[in-house]
C-alpha cells in the first residue's frame, strides 16, 4: 500500500445551505498507484467530481472538507491556496469536459499553454514556447506550429481538447483527473483522445482518474473502477472483475447502471429493465442504503442499516445487504 | 458476394429483392438539399455550408426508422428540413401522400399536424412561466380541438400516458421538474395531437442513464400500444440500434449506410459504420477495448471532398473515391451502401487498409470475434 500516489481517507464534503448542511461525499476512501487508471462512474450529483475537486483543492472556500488525501505521502488536505498551487500542475493537473468554457478566447492557444509552462518553470518566452509547440505535437495536434498560432474558436472541440490535454501535461504531472472529459465529444474523438491518454500514460508513468457516467468508458479503458452513488462509493473492483467473463457486479445499483445502459448487443425494441425515482436529496438523505428506495432487492433491514463497504471477494468490494449472486444477470456474452 | 448490386434509392428495407408488397410509406424523404450560406465580415459570400445533401429515405407505419451521425452531419438540419422549418433548398417530402414542401400557411399546419417533435433540452421547449397543464394543453387549442372541458380531460389522459400524475404535476411550472420528468411533459405535448410520427432530435441524451432507461421504455410503450412511427435521430449508435427497426448512418450531409438494425451491426458495409461501431465503449463481455481506428477530424461541410465524402479518412480509399460518387447499393436485403468498395470485399489495391493487410498477411486467428469484425473474411 505504501507506494500509492493518491490516498484518499475518509474524504468528507459538505456544502451549507441554508442553515442545512448538503453532504456531496461521505466517507470515501481509495487509493491510485502510479501509471494505473481509476475510473469514477455515477450520475450527476453522486460526489464523483466533488471528490476530485476536493483533491485538487477546487472547491469555493467555506466548503466543510474532512479526511485525508495524501499525494506521494503529502497531505493536501487543508493546505492554502498557495501551498496546493505547488501541487497542481507539477504533481496534479485535471481536464474537463467543456474545453471551450476553459480556455481564454482571446488568446491564441500556443501562449496560453507557454503561460502555463511559465507559471511553474522559470524559462524564458523563447524556451517555454519551444516546449508548447513540442507539448502541441506530443498531444498529436496536426500541424502543431500553425495551430500554435491560432485562436480557439479556429480549433474543432477534439482538438481544444487536445489543448487542454497540453496543458494539464505542461508539468508532467504524476497524477492527471479527466473529468467527463470525452463527453462532450464525437465517439470516434473520444476513441482517439482517450488512446492518446493512455499512450501518454505509460510514456510518463502517469495516473489517471477518469470521472465520468458511461460505464462503457471504464469497461473499455480503466484499472480500477469505483461506482458512486449519493456521495458514497458503492461498489469497487478491478475492470477485469465487473466487466470481465466470468467477472460479474454485486451491487444491485450498478447492476441497475449497467442494465439501463443500450446495447448494441440487444434486439431492438426490448424493454430496459427500469428503476423508478431519482437519487435522493442529498440534503436528507434516507436512513439505510441510500439506493433502498430505488431497489427492488430491498427489505426492512436495508432501509434500517446502511451497509459499509466490505471488500467481500479479493479486490472486490461492495456495499448492499442482498447483492446480486455471483455471475446472476449477467447479459449475455458475444455473437459467436 | 451473394447479392446482386444493383442501383437503387437510398430507401432501404424493402428493396426489389423482397417478396412482400410494400406498404405505402408514412414519410417519403426524396434528394432534400440544404445549403447555407456563409457571410464574411461585410456580408460578402463567404461559402456555401453543404449541410445536407441529396438525401433519400422512407418511414413507413409503424417503423422507427434510426438516423445516426456525428456532430455536424446534418441530422439535426435533416430533422428540421423535414419539419419544413427551414424549407428545404429542393427534394420533397411527402407525409401522409401529401408533399410538405408544395404547402404554405393553414395546409402546411394541417398537414405537419400528424407530425410532432422531440427536442434533446426539455427545459429549452418548455416555456418556464407557464403550469404543466397548459404546455400539455396548447396544441389542442392551437388546433382548436375540442371544447375546454374535453380538453382538460385530454390532458390528464396525456399525462397519464407518459406516466405523471395529473393531480400532482399538472399544476406544477417546468422548474419544479427533473430533466426526465420535463421530457415527459414535452413527450404529451408531441402526442397531444395523435400523431402518426414522432420526429425525436437527440430526445434522451441529456438525461442520466436510470431516466433515460424510463423515458426508452416510453418511448417503446408508445409505440407498441399506438403504432406510433419515429424517427430516432441521435449520435449514439447503441442508443440508435436499440429503439430501431433500420438504422441509418448519415457523415457529412450523405446517408452512408441504410439497413436493417442487426445488419447494419453484425456486418456494417461502410467503413465509417466501422469505425463507429470499434470506437464505442463497451461492457459487454469479450466487447474489447473501443479503437480509433478513424484518424484526424470531419473535413469542413464548406468544402466538402469531391466523390466520397468520407475518403479522406477512409483507410480503403482509391483515386475512383475522389472522382466518382459512389451511388447506394443494395447488397444484402435491405440493406444498402453508398461505397465503390464495401466492406465485404478485400480492400482495393493501392489503398492503406490493402498495404495493412497485405503487412500483416498471416491467416488471421479469430482473436477478436467481434460481431463488428471485418467482413473481408466472410
Amino acid at each position: 500500500m505504501t507506494e500509492s500516489l493518491l490516498e484518499v481517507e475518509e474524504l468528507r464534503v459538505g456544502f451549507a445551505l441554508g442553515g442545512r448542511e448538503l453532504r456531496a461525499v461521505d466517507g470515501v476512501s481509495f487509493s491510485v498507484n502510479p501509471g494505473t487508471t481509476l475510473a469514477i462512474i455515477g450520475e450527476s450529483g453522486s460526489g464523483k467530481t466533488v471528490s476530485c475537486r476536493a483533491i485538487m483543492g477546487l472547491l469555493p472556500t467555506g466548503t466543510a472538507i474532512r479526511g485525508s488525501a495524501r499525494l506521494r505521502g503529502s497531505e493536501l488536505i487543508g493546505l492554502t491556496d498557495s501551498e496546493l498551487r505547488r501541487h497542481r500542475g507539477t504533481d496534479m493537473a485535471m481536464v474537463f469536459q467543456d474545453p471551450a468554457r476553459s480556455l481564454n478566447p482571446t488568446m491564441r492557444i500556443g501562449a496560453q499553454i507557454a503561460e502555463a509552462i511559465r507559471t511553474h518553470r522559470q524559462v524564458t518566452k523563447a524556451e517555454a514556447q519551444a516546449q508548447a509547440i513540442e507539448l502541441l505535437r506530443l498531444v498529436r495536434m496536426p500541424a502543431a506550429d500553425r495551430r500554435f498560432h491560432e485562436y480557439p474558436h479556429q480549433l474543432s472541440g477534439g482538438m481544444r481538447q487536445r489543448v487542454m490535454i497540453a496543458i494539464a501535461l505542461a508539468c508532467r504531472p504524476k497524477l492527471l483527473i479527466a473529468d467527463e472529459a470525452t463527453t462532450a465529444l464525437d465517439v470516434t474523438t473520444q476513441a482517439q483522445i482517450m488512446e492518446l491518454l493512455l499512450e501518454l500514460q505509460e510514456q510518463l508513468n502517469m495516473a489517471l482518474i477518469m470521472i465520468s457516467h458511461d460505464l462503457g468508458l471504464a469497461a473499455s479503458y480503466a484499472d480500477e473502477v469505483i461506482v458512486m452513488y449519493a456521495g458514497k462509493i458503492v461498489e469497487q473492483a478491478p475492470a477485469s472483475r465487473l466487466f470481465g467473463a466470468g467477472g460479474a457486479v454485486r451491487m444491485r445499483y450498478t447492476r441497475a447502471l449497467l442494465d439501463a445502459i443500450p446495447h448494441l448487443e440487444r434486439p431492438a425494441h426490448t424493454l430496459l429493465p427500469i428503476v423508478g425515482g431519482r437519487p435522493p436529496d442529498p440534503t436528507a438523505l434516507p436512513p439505510g442504503c441510500s439506493f433502498a428506495p430505488r431497489c427492488a432487492y430491498a427489505e426492512d433491514d436495508c432501509r434500517a442499516k446502511t451497509p459499509a463497504l466490505t471488500e467481500h471477494a479479493p479486490g472486490h468490494s461492495w456495499a448492499c445487504w442482498h447483492p446480486c449472486e455471483n455471475g446472476s444477470g449477467m447479459s449475455k456474452g458475444g455473437a459467436a | 458476394m451473394t447479392a446482386e448490386p444493383k442501383t437503387t434509392e437510398l430507401n432501404g428495407g424493402r428493396g426489389g429483392s423482397s417478396p412482400r408488397k410494400p406498404a405505402e410509406p408514412l414519410l417519403s424523404v426524396r434528394d432534400v438539399v440544404q445549403e447555407f450560406v456563409v457571410r464574411e465580415r461585410g456580408g460578402t459570400k463567404g461559402g456555401v455550408v453543404h449541410a445536407v445533401s441529396s438525401v433519400s429515405f422512407d418511414v413507413l407505419p409503424g417503423e422507427t426508422l434510426g438516423i445516426v451521425g456525428e456532430t455536424g452531419s446534418g441530422k439535426s438540419t435533416l430533422a428540421r428540413a423535414i419539419l419544413q422549418a427551414p424549407r428545404p433548398m429542393s427534394g420533397s417530402v411527402v407525409f401522409r401522400g401529401t408533399d410538405l414542401t408544395t404547402l404554405r400557411g393553414r395546409k402546411l399546419l394541417d398537414a405537419r399536424r400528424h407530425m410532432q417533435f422531440v427536442f434533446q433540452d426539455p427545459f429549452g421547449s418548455l416555456d418556464p412561466k407557464w403550469q404543466v397543464r397548459h404546455i400539455v394543453e396548447e396544441p389542442l387549442v392551437a388546433y382548436r380541438t375540442g371544447d375546454r372541458a374535453a380538453r382538460r380531460k385530454r390532458v390528464e389522459e396525456l399525462l397519464d400516458l407518459v406516466g405523471l400524475d395529473p393531480a400532482r404535476y399538472g399544476k406544477r411550472h417546468p422548474r419544479a421538474l427533473s430533466g426526465g420528468q420535463a421530457q415527459r411533459v414535452a413527450i404529451a405535448r408531441a402526442m397531444a395531437l395523435d400523431p402518426s410520427l414522432l420526429i425525436c432530435d437527440e430526445a434522451v441524451s441529456s438525461l442520466d442513464v436510470l431516466i433515460q432507461a424510463q423515458v426508452l421504455n416510453l418511448f417503446e410503450r408508445l409505440r407498441a400500444e399506438l403504432g406510433l412511427s419515429y424517427l430516432f435521430i441521435a449520435h449514439d449508435l447503441a442508443l440508435v440500434k436499440q429503439v430501431s427497426d433500420r438504422v441509418a448512418v448519415m457523415y457529412l450531409g450523405k446517408l452512408c449506410e441504410v439497413g436493417p438494425g442487426e445488419s447494419v451491426y453484425r456486418q456494417p458495409l461502410h467503413p465509417y459504420t466501422k469505425a463507429l461501431l470499434d470506437s464505442i465503449p463497451s461492457t459487454e463481455p469479450g466487447a474489447g477495448r473501443a479503437t480509433a481506428t478513424i484518424k484526424g477530424e470531419p473535413p469542413s461541410p464548406i468544402n466538402p471532398p469531391s466523390g466520397c465524402r468520407f475518403r479522406t479518412r477512409c483507410p480503403r480509399a482509391t483515386d475512383l473515391c475522389a472522382s466518382e460518387e459512389p451511388m447506394p447499393r443494395e447488397l444484402a436485403s435491405g440493406h444498402l451502401v453508398a461505397c465503390h468498395f464495401p466492406l465485404i470485399e478485400p480492400p482495393p489495391a493501392g489503398s492503406a487498409a490493402a498495404q495493412e493487410t497485405a503487412a500483416t498477411a498471416t491467416p488471421a486467428p479469430a482473436a477478436a470475434p467481434a460481431p463488428a469484425a471485418k467482413g473481408a473474411g466472410q
